[in-house]
């Protein structure tokens, strides 16, 4: 219960602090606008040194990774999967999807069993809707919270102020998982199990997309404006629950499609 | 009478004229994707794929306009002479940039399945890059402006939900932005891109 009250205070507190940063503006049409990049110069040095991390360290463990046997890099990326709906779930919950959470809960309870921990996702092969992985962010977004300035985080990479409070609610008991291992007092689990898994899942995203990342900074006139760009509307997508390429967000900007007409 | 008569074949053969020159844009996208992977397929150098497929580019994509789009509320402002450099600036950076993206894939079968028309300037056709053991399946939707139905001209590519188009609008406002909207800033990253 403490926990819980610690976790509704911090929450209300960073989502004052996402008011400030946002100029002390709540307008949820503003999503459509371009991101506030109110620390852009320590942002863009914080995306210089995640670059240099990236180069030496990051990328070539995604490369080892993806020399590691198909079914290995799926049993990892299952597990880890398997782990975020221990976020999900309650982040369901706080935004009303009970339905949502109930199957997500029958998810996790089936393949943490049958699929050995998480490793085989035979809740998938059962016939259960697509996973969509849910987080304090969002469901900050989704009670209209707007995310106030762009930040880029040693590391973690591109964030907002709200993505990152929602971060916070991790380890101040928003996520089992968390709890379970850094304060779980048990002999199976401890803080190494919870850094490696939390590292695994970096190194799979990662591992998927060395092309793709390496292709967009090849062909960007201003990488670090691109991932900024690429973030901001992931971010939109996932807090609308939009079907991907939903026709609301195709229609974003159509004025702006409109007035080319006359050039 | 006659020429009553004439009169109405005439229409009724310009209405059919017209009507079997319009192209849908499903048909246009899914055309213009076998074309593309027809010579992502072929066994020459790369050099060349990335040639043929900038002629494919320049006869499908509306350049002039997705620059236009890309220049944000800033092209309001430029005169004739700016606007006619920045359209040729534009087209060199967009054919290298599509054409580099586009050959790094190796015959890609992308897949029409359906579309939606937004209004009588825009339908958004789906389509689905198929999956293959390196990759998972891809959702690629594409705004298709229909102004001239007999020549629908692509004007974005969403991703997985992400538009290219607003992704380089986003690039373009943050070099303006941190250059105080100086236009030749962005003409010389432009120049820059293109040069190397």
């Amino acid at each position: 219960m403490l926990k819980f009250l610690k976790l509704t205070f911090v929450i209300l507190i960073f989502c004052t602090n996402s008011f400030a940063g946002a100029d002390g503006e709540l307008d949820l049409s503003k999503d459509s606008k371009p991101i506030k990049d109110c620390f852009e110069p320590l942002n863009r040095a914080t995306f210089a040194l995640n670059q240099s991390l990236d180069e030496a360290i990051i990328e070539p463990l995604a490369k080892g990774y993806r020399k590691l046997p198909d079914p290995v890099q799926r049993g990892t990326k299952n597990a880890v999967t398997n782990l975020s709906n221990l976020i999900t779930i309650p982040n369901n919950v706080l935004q009303g999807d009970i339905k949502m959470a109930l199957i997500n809960t029958g998810r996790l309870v089936v393949n943490t069993t049958l699929g050995l921990l998480g490793t085989i996702d035979v809740a998938n092969k059962m016939g259960f809707p697509k996973y969509e992985k849910e987080d304090y962010g969002q469901t900050l977004g989704v009670w209209g919270i707007g995310p106030g300035c762009y930040v880029v985080l040693p590391v973690l990479g591109p964030s907002t102020i709200r993505d990152t409070a929602g971060s916070f609610a991790n380890v101040l008991g928003g996520d089992p998982w968390y709890n379970a291992s850094v304060h779980g007092n048990n002999e199976f689990l401890n803080k190494e199990i919870f850094i490696v898994s939390k590292a695994l899942n970096g190194i799979d995203f990662r591992a998927n997309n060395i092309e793709s990342l390496e292709n967009l900074e090849k062909n960007s006139i201003d990488f670090y404006a691109s991932v900024r760009s690429l973030y901001t509307q992931d971010r939109e997508n996932k807090i609308k629950n939009n079907q991907r390429g939903n026709i609301e967000v195709l229609y974003k900007d159509d004025q702006d499609w409109e007035e080319v007409e006359n050039q | 009478m006659k020429i009553k008569k004439i009169i109405i074949i005439l229409l009724l053969l310009d209405f059919n004229f017209s009507y079997l020159n319009s192209m849908e844009p499903d048909v246009f996208v899914q055309s213009t994707v076998n074309r593309a992977s027809s010579i992502l397929s072929k066994n020459i150098s790369k050099v060349e794929k990335i040639n043929e497929l900038k002629n494919v580019a320049k006869e499908t994509v509306d350049i002039r306009g997705v620059g236009f789009y890309s220049l944000g509320s800033l092209r309001k402002n430029l005169n004739s002479k700016q606007k006619q450099q920045y359209s040729i600036l534009f087209e060199s950076y967009f054919l290298k940039s599509f054409s580099s993206r586009l050959a790094e894939y190796t015959n890609p079968e992308i897949n029409v399945i359906g579309k939606e028309t937004l209004n009588k300037n825009y339908t958004i056709v789906n389509s689905l890059l198929v999956a293959t053991s390196e990759r998972p399946e891809i959702k690629i939707d594409w705004r298709i402006y229909t102004k001239n139905p007999e020549s629908p001209l692509i004007r974005d590519l969403i991703i997985e939900g992400l538009s290219l188009a607003r992704t380089q609008k986003e690039e373009f406002s943050s070099i303006l932005n941190s250059n105080d909207g100086d236009i030749n800033a962005l003409f010389s990253a432009l120049k820059e891109f293109s040069k190397n």
